[in-house]
């Protein structure tokens, strides 16, 4: 199992990208329908979203099943979320906006949604590149700072989702309820610190009135 | 151009049932394993390309109609797979799919269309009564959506002027107003209230006696199929494709703009006019340009024309208007 388990976790997680590049290439009879780009786009977009819960998901699991296996997942699923996240960042510069970076940038400052969408590809960055053992030897407790960022991405990509939706909301919503559901875990785990914070927070309130 | 097939090429059982659809999203977004992930994104290929086929099997009956060069584009149409399987049409489903998947069944036949409000002659009228006098004439016209992508399609069908002359409208018609049916038993988005129901459009009384606006009963020589508004829609080539509202069982002239659906429901990105503007983007998106449906998956976006490329026609409508504001 040892063995097998991760090759085969793995090869799963290209999946949803061989469809897409099957699909592309007209495979064996697929077809992307009438809008490719758009649905290249929105897969990439989605399975990196996908991905980041599933990533989100490890702790829980392991805390529920007391079993540390779910563990030596979570990096693969991080890096995979980071994998269609520039997918789906390269299928827009490339396929949607033809490689014309001006108009990438206008968007970039003039769509709220693409701003907070390009923040979380900036974020994800510092994390995938720091995804390796060395790095986490080497960073120590910097490196659970750091990778805390996964919470703010994930918060962000949701947002993006549910911005960039014309009126039918139903999907996002069910995101957002995953992600406020996977937060409050972590925040229910930490109620005892985070108590602590707010009396201390009272304390020295009072002292400097 | 994809030729219509064989019936019956696909089972319902080829179909993902949208409880089914909804039970994974909910599954992913809650976070399930990963098998279950990996299957979702497989088995919606499979799906996809059986409501294609679906749509295809759905072909009219074919009509008898002059061709009108003067009111076509020299564009090669949208392929009629593409067209009648990429649908906005929120009574049957929010997804492009839906509507094809969803309308297979809808009853047109009988269809009345009530005519009311500042004219000399109204009441409801059956659709036969509606379309005898008029001659049909197909009209190679370009779509541009409001999300930005386009199609080039060959419209059926007779300017909506000429029917409007019939019923004698007042000096007090200032506006036209469209409704579509309303019957969530047939139409699955009417149950739900992702917009207000029914589904309503209009024009300005010199919008609707334009030669260009168009009451179509068909596409590429043949009766509408039901996802592309069957059994009559409205199609205004200068203006955003939303403004086409189909299935109309409703005509009203009024003295008052009628508050249209989508610029009731998000006001500050849909207008009344609609008229298709590169100079005036969306509040989320440029509409600058636009991808053309069924191009290359490598096919550069192509500008987008003021008026959709129909200026000549009718910018003289909006002599002094501001089309920010009147966006």
């Amino acid at each position: 199992m040892r063995f097998v388990g991760k090759p085969l976790v793995w090869s799963a997680c290209l999946l949803p990208a061989l469809r897409l590049a099957a699909g592309a290439f007209g495979l064996d009879g697929m077809s992307l329908g009438a809008d490719p780009v758009a649905v290249m786009l929105h897969t990439c977009g989605k399975w990196a979203l996908n991905f980041l819960f599933i990533t989100l998901c490890m702790t829980p699991l392991k805390d529920l099943t007391h079993s540390v296996i779910w563990l030596r997942f979570r990096r693969l699923f991080g890096l995979f979320a980071f994998f269609y996240l520039v997918l789906h960042v390269t299928v827009y510069v490339v396929l949607d906006q033809d490689r014309n970076l001006t108009a990438v940038w206008q968007d970039i400052i003039k769509r709220p949604y693409i701003t907070l969408g390009m923040l979380a590809l900036l974020m994800m960055i510092p994390l995938a590149a720091t995804s390796t053992a060395k790095a986490q030897r080497r960073l120590r407790v910097r490196w659970l700072e750091l990778h805390r960022l996964i919470y703010v991405i994930a918060l962000l990509g949701v947002w993006h989702y549910w911005w960039q939706v014309k009126k039918d909301i139903r999907e996002p919503l069910l995101y957002a309820t995953g992600l406020a559901l996977l937060l409050g875990y972590r925040l229910w785990k930490q109620r005892q610190r985070l108590l602590a914070w707010v009396m201390i927070g009272r304390v020295a309130g009072t002292r400097a009135s | 151009m994809a030729k219509p097939t064989d019936s019956n090429r696909i089972s319902a059982a080829d179909i993902t049932p949208p409880e089914k659809f909804w039970t994974r999203r909910a599954l992913l977004a809650g976070g399930a394993a990963l098998g279950g992930a990996a299957l979702g994104g497989a088995a919606l290929g499979g799906a996809a390309l059986a409501r294609a086929a679906a749509a295809e099997d759905a072909a009219g009956a074919p009509l008898v109609y002059a061709k009108n060069p003067t009111f076509s584009v020299s564009e090669t149409p949208t392929s009629y797979r593409d067209a009648t399987t990429y649908n906005n049409y929120y009574e049957f489903g929010t997804d492009k799919s839906d509507p094809a998947q969803n309308s297979q069944n809808f009853r047109t036949k009988p269809w009345s269309v009530s005519i009311g409000g500042e004219a000399e002659v109204t009441g409801s009228f059956t659709l036969e009564d509606i379309l005898k006098p008029h001659a049909l004439e197909e009209r190679i016209y370009r779509m541009r959506c409001v999300e930005g992508w386009s199609m080039v399609i060959p419209w059926v069908g007779f300017p909506l002027g000429d029917l409007l002359k019939r019923f004698k409208p007042t000096s007090k018609a200032k506006f036209v107003e469209f409704k579509t049916l309303y019957d969530p038993k047939q139409m699955p988005g009417e149950r739900g209230s992702v917009l207000p129901w029914p589904y309503v459009e209009g024009l300005r009384m010199d919008e609707a006696m334009n030669p260009l606006t168009l009451l179509a009963v068909g596409v590429y020589g043949k009766t509408l199929p039901n996802q592309n508004g069957a059994p009559l829609r409205l199609v205004v080539p200068w203006k955003y494709g939303f403004k086409g509202i189909k299935a109309i069982v409703s005509i009203k002239f009024t003295e008052r703009a009628p508050q249209t659906t989508w610029a009731q429901s998000a006001p500050t990105e849909y207008g009344f006019f609609a008229n298709v503007n590169p100079a005036v983007d969306h509040p989320r998106w440029s509409q600058a340009t636009e991808r053309r449906i069924g191009a290359s998956l490598f096919a550069q976006r192509q500008p987008t024309l003021p008026f959709n490329g129909y200026g000549a026609q009718v910018a003289s409508l909006y002599t002094g208007m501001d089309l920010r504001r009147y966006f």
